[in-house]
């Protein structure tokens, strides 16, 4: 029986093998596209010869990428980190205080939180646009912190809440007899059992963060410009060559993808966390 | 007495981002639903006075904006959404499944593939547009593929074609809206009568015969317009589409390969013994348990595709108005026009659009965390 069954699955296995193939394709198409076109001369990047390999290796697009996104990449780094640090912070104790100190009326106000990360950030641009330039923070990455923080606080609660919520009670009350209060019992238990969870959440809002547009284009000012402004900029403007802006994306990319390639079973935790359930 | 100092710690450790969030989101909120009520940018004068006088106009803007001369641009943005919506969720859920069902089948390799197909999870959209508009210029990439085996070139102007199919009268929308409502009681009513559910079978019933004679009958002297204006799906989307679903593919894929994990090793071989086939086991067993997946995965989809807003952006520019969505048509009346009350109309619309998709879902999956 079992034989029967595992040969009628062997004729299928170069079907699975080869629609894997043609999808690696689909996936790997652009990649392929973008490394050649930024390490093709200018002059001879045209249309008809896009899909060639470059007859010599060009690496000064690299350079000059570089030069003009430096600055950029600084900002971006700059507000990440901050605001990545901060939010997973602010989340770590408000998912300790809702999954371990729960309140009447947490039931309400939890959901409440969580909305905040759903809606379109159109709908409050304008009065955050007001309230930046109010306090004098407009055109800063400081204002830009500001705005990721708050916006960040429903999804880094949320993880941590569900991680916390795997944590047994009785570790708490094993902390409570020996005399712990809301803050030892956070010091000596809960954050030294928080490591992966700040993995999962610094990694996520790091990745959100550096790859986010809409605060990015409304709230900055050409010296406090992310990386994402300055190369939808960049690529925008139709005279460019497109060597360029290949090479300015794979600079603006390459943080991101490689935190994904070096800890993606972190990533992945974040990424089903943001449906909910976790 | 020590336990509750602790929990009033608690309290005040959580009330900071209580304070914030209820500002800067429902605040805001408020505040913006406020501007969408008054001519904030709309009167000339108030830009040239140092203190502009605001007026509260009611719900003028946004009857502007549905039914207003000057505003068609805002109304094919929304038939824009619709499309895109639709093409953008079939096309990740399909491609999403696919893949899971492929890494399902203990592949050689499948950490690699894995990588791969969800590597561009990792992306700015900003990449991914700048990257997929090169790759879709009128004359090169992915035009020249054919001639790589020796085919003519393609010739479609992917992302400036000016072609628009499925064309329909903005007039007719309550019939098609009828329509549609129709549709979806139907596959109700065929639920409730299969699971025998009478109570249910009954009421959808109803509401079905009510739909239908009201579409028949009322829904064409409904009068929206005060002439006819034509609207359909712009063909230049397709490549916006398929940017779209080669970046979020990866994210269903790893939804469905997580469902598919979570599935007991038993459950495959009883139904194996039992003698079902692979295809059975799939169509009979697994598929249905995926169900509440692509539910939430279409949820979450659907939230990003009403948002999508930096990847058009980066593809077709902010001003290609046939590449439009009402998130860029925001961005452009509020940041580059000024006009700051019907921005926050549109993005009021915008608003409750998404809220009638994430409301329900947030509702029902806390609530069944409560029950867990």
């Amino acid at each position: 029986m079992s034989v029967a069954i595992k040969r009628r699955r062997a004729n299928w296995r170069w079907l699975y093998y080869s629609l894997l193939g043609l999808t690696t394709l689909f996936f790997l198409v652009p990649v392929y596209l973008v490394i050649v076109t930024s390490l093709k001369e200018p002059a001879t990047i045209n249309l008809a010869t896009t899909w060639q390999l470059p007859e010599k290796w060009y690496w000064q697009s690299f350079a000059e990428a570089w030069i003009a996104f430096a600055p950029k990449l600084l900002n971006s780094l700059i507000l990440t980190v901050s605001a990545t640090i901060l939010s997973a912070l602010l989340g770590s104790m408000n998912g300790y205080v809702l999954s371990k100190w729960q309140f009447r009326g947490a039931n309400i106000i939890f959901p409440l939180m969580l909305f905040g990360m759903f809606i379109p950030y159109q709908s409050i641009l304008i009065p955050l646009f007001q309230f930046l330039r109010g306090i004098g923070l407009y055109g800063s990455i400081g204002g830009l912190v500001l705005a990721h923080v708050v916006y960040g606080l429903p999804i880094t609660t949320l993880i941590f809440r569900n991680y916390y919520a795997e944590i047994p009670n009785e570790m708490l009350e094993a902390g409570k007899i020996d005399g712990a209060g809301f803050f030892g019992i956070y010091r000596s238990i809960i954050f030294p059992l928080s490591i992966s969870g700040f993995v999962v959440v610094i990694i996520w809002q790091f990745t959100q963060i550096w790859n986010e547009f809409l605060f990015a284009v409304t709230l900055s000012r050409i010296s406090s410009q992310p990386i994402t402004v300055a190369l939808a900029n960049l690529a925008g403007g139709e005279a460019v060559k497109w060597n360029l802006p290949m090479a300015g994306a794979i600079l603006a990319a390459l943080p991101t993808l490689l935190i994904y390639i070096l800890l993606g079973r972190y990533f992945i935790r974040g990424l089903l966390a943001g449906s909910v359930k976790g | 007495m020590k336990l509750n100092r602790d929990r009033i710690t608690a309290i005040l450790m959580l009330l900071p981002s209580i304070i914030l969030l209820g500002i800067f989101v429902y605040g805001f909120i408020g505040q913006t639903a406020y501007t969408s009520l008054t001519d904030w940018g709309l009167n000339p004068a108030q830009a040239l006075a140092i203190n502009p006088e605001i007026k509260f106009v009611g719900f003028d803007v946004y009857r502007e904006l549905f039914t207003g001369f000057i505003d068609v641009r805002f109304r094919q943005d929304l038939v824009n959404t619709f499309f895109f919506t639709i093409f953008f969720i079939t096309g990740s859920l399909g491609i999403g499944l696919l893949l899971a069902f492929l890494l399902d089948q203990n592949i050689k390799g499948e950490n690699f593939f894995r990588t791969i197909f969800l590597f561009p999870m990792s992306l700015s959209f900003i990449v991914t547009g700048t990257v997929w508009r090169w790759l879709l210029q009128p004359r090169g990439g992915l035009n020249t593929l054919p001639t790589l085996i020796g085919l003519e070139p393609g010739q479609f102007r992917w992302l400036t074609s000016r072609r628009q199919i499925w064309q329909f009268n903005w007039q007719d929308l309550p019939y098609f809206t009828g329509l549609l409502v129709a549709a979806i009681l139907i596959l109700i009513t065929v639920n409730s009568f299969r699971q025998s559910r009478r109570q249910r079978l009954i009421i959808s019933l109803i509401s079905l015969i009510l739909v239908l004679a009201w579409t028949f009958s009322g829904a064409r002297s409904v009068e929206l317009l005060p002439y006819p204006e034509t609207h359909g799906f712009n063909l230049a989307f397709i490549g916006i589409i398929m940017a779209a679903v080669w970046q979020m593919s990866g994210y269903t894929m790893a939804l469905y390969l997580a469902g598919l994990r979570g599935i007991p090793g038993e459950l495959r071989e009883a139904a194996r013994v039992d003698g079902a086939g692979e295809w059975q086991l799939y169509r009979y067993v697994i598929l249905p348990l995926l169900q509440p997946i692509t539910l939430s995965a279409m949820i979450i989809l659907g939230h990003i595709s009403l948002k999508i807003f930096d990847l058009i952006f980066a593809m077709a520019g902010a001003d290609n108005a046939t590449t439009d969505v009402p998130a860029l048509l925001m961005y452009l009346t509020t940041f580059r026009g000024n006009q700051f009350s019907k921005g926050a109309a549109i993005a009021m619309v915008l608003l409750i659009m998404v809220a009638a998709v994430i409301i329900p879902y947030l509702w029902t999956s806390l609530r069944s965390e409560v029950k867990r």
